[in-house]
């Protein structure tokens, strides 16, 4: 059988990590977890995409500032977002003096950048980078659906852009390790309901899941958590019961971050955060500490994105989605 | 799982929205628009207005109380419980074109505002005009047939 899991004879440690929410973010379940956060959203800026921007530019000056490394240092700088042209990325890092690789993934980014550093980093090829994305609910809603103020109904599958962005500094020190990474591939089950990307994106994340277990031999129960980001309640409950029909059952350590960064119910966000900054500000606030502190040890996160094109859809297409993997572990 | 057989679990498994709560809340807050448009037509026709011309006006009140509920923030909030309540009055018209035109003003006056300001409201535009079109031409050849009344 052709390997596809990623082996890095070269582990790249996470040095630090750094986050930057909007209030909605800030007053969910993880709110104190958080690194900065902004009251009205706009991080002083006059327009949503600006400020998206200017949140990817503190979350990388914050992890840089963590890490002990200046901007010229790092070798290579991977970062992506929702907007067109990646242009919330390429704004936030023009600042920076370092080369640039912009990513889409939609909301499986900040996977499909760790698992792109890790690739770089464990050829040998370069010795640090930096991972940054973000997502802005004000930003995202106007591109992909409707105006702010626009007066309308959600479906309760629908899910709710995260406005939030995490960076990741990768190099020789740290508490947590990538060792493996799988690179998912395109998955189209037909779904073509904006409202529910879950769906769309479940099927993507058990097909890597389950190529993961298939060739690495190892169970659920070799992890502490299997972390999905961002699949919301609706994709969560469709990978929990397809992949137990199929003998694998993850509902006692599967988490998701899209429904770890909201109180669902009481914040009223339907099925959960989405967007490429809202598993980046799960992993960067809660995951990684808590492998770093050693209450977790080993566990794999599939970033899963939804590649919608609004076109796409209007001209009666699908919404195809891609799940990457990679297993991250602590270390002493 | 074929993707007919995905579609139809996705469909069965989907938490449908409450319609018999949104149809209760989008006949009380439509209705109480509604009531409220009315008051305006008597208040007008109180201080001495013609009818045709407080219809017109309870419309344009409307539209303007609506297009400023929009600007303070305050229609989404109301829109998000009233569903159609809101969005089949002449109120839901008014929001769909004022709300874009607050999202595209950073995009300038031209290409943003001048551009786009009816993506939403433009099917209702075009077609309404159509329509009404086709039914004034349906209307003529029928008083031509039968006789005007």
């Amino acid at each position: 059988m052709k390997k596809s899991i990623l082996k890095f004879a070269r582990k790249p440690r996470i040095v630090s990590t750094y986050s930057v929410v909007g209030h909605l973010e800030k007053e969910g379940p993880l709110g104190e977890c958080f690194d900065e956060y902004c009251k009205d959203d706009k991080f002083g800026k006059e327009s949503w995409e600006k400020a998206e921007s200017e949140m990817q530019r503190r979350a990388l000056c914050g992890a840089l500032k963590k890490s002990g490394f200046i901007d010229t240092e790092l070798d290579i700088l991977l970062a992506g977002d929702l907007l067109n042209q990646c242009i919330g990325s390429n704004y936030a890092l023009s600042n920076f003096d370092t080369g640039f690789l912009g990513l889409y993934g939609a909301c499986s980014t900040c996977s499909e950048g760790l698992l792109i550093g890790s690739c770089l980093y464990g050829g040998g090829v370069i010795n640090s980078c930096a991972v940054v994305t973000s997502s802005h609910y004000c930003s995202s809603e106007r591109q992909f659906r409707f105006p702010l103020e626009y007066g309308g109904q959600r479906a309760p599958t629908a899910q709710w852009t995260t406005t939030g962005a995490g960076a990741f500094i990768l190099g020789d020190s740290g508490r947590v390790e990538i060792c493996e990474a799988l690179v998912g591939k395109v998955i189209d089950k037909g779904i073509n309901d904006i409202n529910n990307m879950g769906a769309a994106m479940a099927p993507a994340a058990i097909n890597t899941l389950k190529r993961y277990f298939l060739e690495s031999e190892k169970s659920v129960s070799d992890f502490d958590l299997i972390i999905t980001g961002d699949l919301g309640f609706e994709g969560s409950e469709i990978l929990k019961d397809l992949l137990l029909d199929e003998g694998i059952d993850i509902r006692k350590n599967h988490v998701d971050c899209g429904l770890m960064v909201f109180e669902r119910e009481k914040q009223d966000v339907h099925a959960g955060g989405s967007g490429c900054g809202c598993s980046a500000i799960v992993m960067a606030s809660n995951i990684i500490p808590n492998l770093e502190g050693k209450t977790i040890k080993d566990v794999l996160f599939l970033g899963t994105g939804a590649l919608m094109s609004p076109m796409s859809l209007s001209q009666g297409g699908t919404i195809p989605a891609v799940a990457h993997l990679v297993r991250l572990k602590s270390v002493n | 799982m074929n993707e007919k057989e995905y579609g139809e679990y996705v469909e069965k498994r989907a938490k449908k929205s409450p319609i018999i709560k949104n149809c209760v809340f989008a006949f009380l807050i439509g209705g109480a628009i509604c009531t409220l448009g009315q008051g305006f037509f008597h208040l007008y026709t109180h201080f001495g207005m013609e009818e045709t011309d407080a219809r017109t006006l309870v419309s344009i009140t409307l539209i303007f109380l609506a297009s400023l509920l929009t600007g303070l923030g305050v229609f989404d909030n109301i829109a998000r419980i009233a569903g159609a309540g809101t969005l089949v009055p002449i109120t839901g018209f008014s929001n769909a074109v004022s709300s874009q035109a607050i999202d595209t003003k950073s995009e300038g006056y031209i290409l943003g505002v001048g551009a786009k300001i009816f993506t939403i409201a433009g099917p209702v535009i075009l077609y309404g005009t159509v329509s009404g079109a086709i039914y004034g031409v349906i209307y003529y050849f029928a008083c031509l047939i039968w006789g005007a009344k």
